[in-house]
């Protein structure tokens, strides 16, 4: 056993680096680590530098223009972005509906949106979840009826996490009302832009406009945008569930998220001594710290087995749970550094352009939003119970 | 031993949660939220003729003469409707202060201005060096004079944007965090040399920043002793903490009924998401840790008589304990809402902001651990 990089390996970290040295623009680093709100030109300028690099599509085959990387090398440049403060590529085109068109999609489809998609041309959005499907997704119940050459599409879609900049939606659909409860269900592209569809914001907790709903009053859907065959739809959506995602556990979020909050707690001082030293908080911080050695340590070892050619299944399952768990504990740390400036509220304080002065210390400007924002973790992407239940079943046998 | 209510208290309970159920509804409280000083000038005048702002002064005042338990019944039906009027403030903290220091003269002249409403006043105490602690004061009042002169800064003082009066705790001796050297002052809040940054807080309070700079005040600004506010600081603080517990256990029981009646309705897989074990005992555990908060803010509310450690022992312990299950509920209540839980027009992610950000108010967890660690040795008997 070595748990230490090859020099290959190294020389492959190096690499990152110094590319996110060379590329990753300084105004933008600072927005992420200063957690204040990106823009969409943000994240498109982020994801358009990386295309130029041929690194945007970690995941896909070299073929269709992927970098090819091994899942350890998936890790370690996923683990610098963090470090480095990129912005996250949207998920919703380059992860979710390119390995769906890869594996099932017509020549077509692939050669019309896979460049699409490494450029940024279109912003995707990912319309699964409904008002009455969520966690029994499959429960869904927009429904689209082939007429001629299209599908008229009715229904509504909730959640749509950045809708709001969407130019193509993928889309859950029931095609077969009479079949079983999976088996009536396809998977369609749609243009945002097409009449019939009306995006609504959704405002979270913390104020922030992050999700959507999404509806569909008689939208006329090409048949060409049907992906795989029709009542075939939930194949492509488990495909999609169980796709690899080295990314899931967050370590290197987490890790960067640790060295920030270390850093607040040498710098606030409580009664005259850093916070560090407060026995209590400096506990916590431990525990924290021995939560993501562990975390750091099974996320590689599920990395190795993808490297060695296993799939990972149902252990990203446990990626999931303890990785959100670990993110969201973090976030009440900072929470608790800020001490009674957690409080404050001015959400103009997280604007990007915003240069201060700030009503409390400038980390604590962000903190209790974040903690109420990432309680998201532990409900989408299959909510922390679903996960326990896949666990219990797959790996369990219970 | 007797833990019913005597009438008083239950018609105290009767008359909030009416209040509280009438017109606290969750749109007019965001119509509240949304308004330009953030409470209800109308609501403040109801509580002001139910005799609300009476509640912890003498009937000689014209106040209620309640204790712990009247304060306790009271947070609590505010909590049940996430009040954000700054009953805190001005009756809890500044008025049971005013009450204490306070000479006949000055008494006289505010305690019946706030039971009637009149004046709300905002404490400004801490400050952002001392975070929780109230002892470390570095602002100072120097004489000068016939009167004094104010100098500092004050931290997220609850409602000290639109207080018209503050009680400033300055430092007239002793070190940073001495206990003796501190005094109370009554500043007006728009004398010369008072700044007042004012924000919102995320659990839908105000507050604001202070800076008071060279602030001359009379002689009889001063309330009470030069130099010895403390105990009768610290006796105003323990009512604030014993009002925040019980506002917390009235918005942590409005958390669990909501979500429990979310999980008997919502369905997913063709059954009430009720229906599944894992939710089942996790609600069990939601409903625990409300037991166990009001069973410690009924001891917190009960402690004022007892000997001083004892009643700071058993407040600490409270308001720990509170920021222990409040942080559970709250997380809980969000996660078994899905993402409805997430959504800014769901009732419940509002109580569970305030849930657990009460632990951001008068000491977190930790502090008050810190306090109860000090006091391990205290012993339960009351001799
Ligand atoms: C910020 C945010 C962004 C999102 N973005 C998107 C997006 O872009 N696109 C999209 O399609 N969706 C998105 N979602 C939706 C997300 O996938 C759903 O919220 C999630 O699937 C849970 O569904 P639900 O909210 O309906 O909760 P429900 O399914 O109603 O669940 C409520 C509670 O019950 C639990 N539960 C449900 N079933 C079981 C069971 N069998 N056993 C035990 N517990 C159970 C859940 O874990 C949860 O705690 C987003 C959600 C959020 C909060």
């Amino acid at each position: 056993m070595d748990i230490n990089y090859t020099p290959e390996e190294r020389a492959f970290r190096d690499e990152v680096r110094a590319f996110l040295r060379d590329k990753l623009p300084a105004e933008i680093s600072r927005k992420v680590k200063e957690h204040k709100r990106l823009g969409k030109e943000d994240m498109v300028r982020w994801m358009r530098i990386l295309n130029d690099q041929g690194w945007m599509a970690l995941h896909w085959p070299k073929q269709y223009g992927g970098t090819g990387w091994s899942p350890i090398q998936k890790h370690i440049f996923e683990e610098e972005c963090a470090e480095a403060g990129t912005p996250s590529v949207l998920p919703f085109g380059v992860s979710m509906v390119a390995p769906v068109i890869i594996k099932f999609g017509t020549q077509e489809q692939k050669d019309y949106y896979l460049p699409r998609i490494l450029n940024t041309d279109d912003w995707w959005c990912q319309g699964y979840s409904e008002p009455g499907a969520g966690s029994d997704l499959a429960g869904l119940k927009t429904r689209a009826v082939r007429e001629g050459d299209h599908y008229i599409v009715n229904g509504q879609k909730t959640w749509t996490t950045l809708g709001q900049h969407a130019d193509m939606i993928f889309c859950l659909v029931r095609t077969d009302p009479e079949a079983k409860k999976q088996e009536g269900i396809s998977f369609l592209l749609i243009d945002m832009n097409t009449p019939g569809i009306t995006v609504r914001p959704l405002i979270t907790l913390d104020g922030e406009h992050e999700v959507n709903e999404v509806f569909f009053d008689d939208v006329k859907v090409p048949v060409e945008n049907l992906v795989g065959e029709e009542n075939k739809g939930w194949t492509c959506a488990k495909y999609l569930l169980t796709f690899e995602r080295t990314g899931i556990a967050g370590v290197g979020a987490s890790k960067a998220a640790l060295a920030h909050l270390k850093q607040v707690a040498r710098e606030q001082q409580v009664d005259g001594k850093p916070l560090i030293e407060e026995p209590h908080f400096l506990a916590r911080l431990a525990d924290v710290e021995m939560e993501l050695m562990s975390l750091e340590m099974t996320n590689l070892r599920t990395v190795a087995a993808a490297e060695a050619g296993g799939v990972p299944g149902a252990e990203s399952s446990f990626l999931k749970i303890m990785g959100t768990e670990l993110r969201q504990e973090i976030t009440d740390l900072f929470r608790r550094a800020a001490g009674p400036h957690a409080l404050p509220f001015l959400p103009e304080e997280l604007a990007g352009d915003f240069e201060g002065p700030y009503v409390g210390p400038e980390f604590s400007a962000s903190v209790a939003s974040r903690y109420f924002n990432f309680r998201k973790l532990s409900i989408f992407g299959g909510s922390n119970e679903i996960q326990k239940n896949i666990i219990a079943k797959a790996i369990l046998g219970l | 031993m007797d833990f019913k209510f005597s009438d008083e208290q239950r018609m105290l309970e009767e008359t909030v949660g009416r209040l509280v159920r009438d017109t606290y509804t969750f749109d007019a409280r965001n119509k509240i939220l949304d308004s330009e000083q953030g409470f209800s000038k109308e609501v403040w005048g109801q509580f002001a003729e139910l005799g609300l702002l009476g509640v912890p002064f003498s009937e000689e005042a014209g106040g209620f003469n309640g204790g712990g338990p009247e304060l306790m019944v009271v947070a609590e039906g505010f909590g049940r409707g996430l009040v954000v009027e700054p009953y805190l403030a001005t009756v809890v903290l500044c008025g049971t202060l005013i009450d204490g220091l306070g000479n006949d003269q000055q008494k006289e002249q505010l305690i019946p201005a706030i039971i009637g409403g009149e004046t709300r006043l905002a404490l400004a105490l801490h400050e952002a060096a001392g975070r929780y602690n109230h002892t470390h004061v570095d602002t100072s009042a120097k004489k000068e004079g016939d009167g004094y002169v104010i100098n500092g800064e004050k931290a997220v003082v609850l409602h000290g944007d639109s207080a018209d009066q503050l009680v400033v705790i300055a430092r007239t001796g002793g070190d940073t965090a001495a206990r003796d050297g501190l005094s109370a002052f009554l500043v007006d809040a728009s004398a010369d040399g008072v700044t007042r940054k004012g924000y919102g807080t995320i659990d839908g309070l105000r507050a604001a920043e202070i800076t008071f700079s060279n602030v001359k005040v009379p002689a009889d600004a001063l309330l009470g002793e030069e130099g010895s506010a403390i105990d009768a600081l610290e006796n105003s603080l323990d009512l604030g903490l014993i009002a925040l517990c019980a506002e917390a256990t009235g918005a942590m029981e409005v958390a669990c009924d909501q979500t429990l009646e979310y999980i008997k309705e919502r369905q997913q897989f063709g059954v009430p998401i009720g229906k599944f074990q894992a939710l089942q005992h996790r609600m069990v555990e939601m409903r625990m840790e409300l037991e166990k908060a009001r069973s410690i803010t009924m001891l917190a509310a009960c402690s004022l008589d007892v000997k001083p450690e004892l009643r700071k022992k058993r407040i600490s312990a409270a308001k720990a304990q509170i920021g222990k299950s409040g942080r559970k509920i709250a997380e809980e209540a969000i996660q078994l809402f899905g993402g409805m839980g997430m959504m800014e027009e769901t009732a419940v992610s509002h109580y569970a902001k305030r849930i657990v950000m009460i632990d951001h108010w008068l000491g977190d967890r930790e502090y008050h651990l810190t306090r109860l660690e000090q006091l391990i040795d205290v012993s339960d008997h009351e001799e």
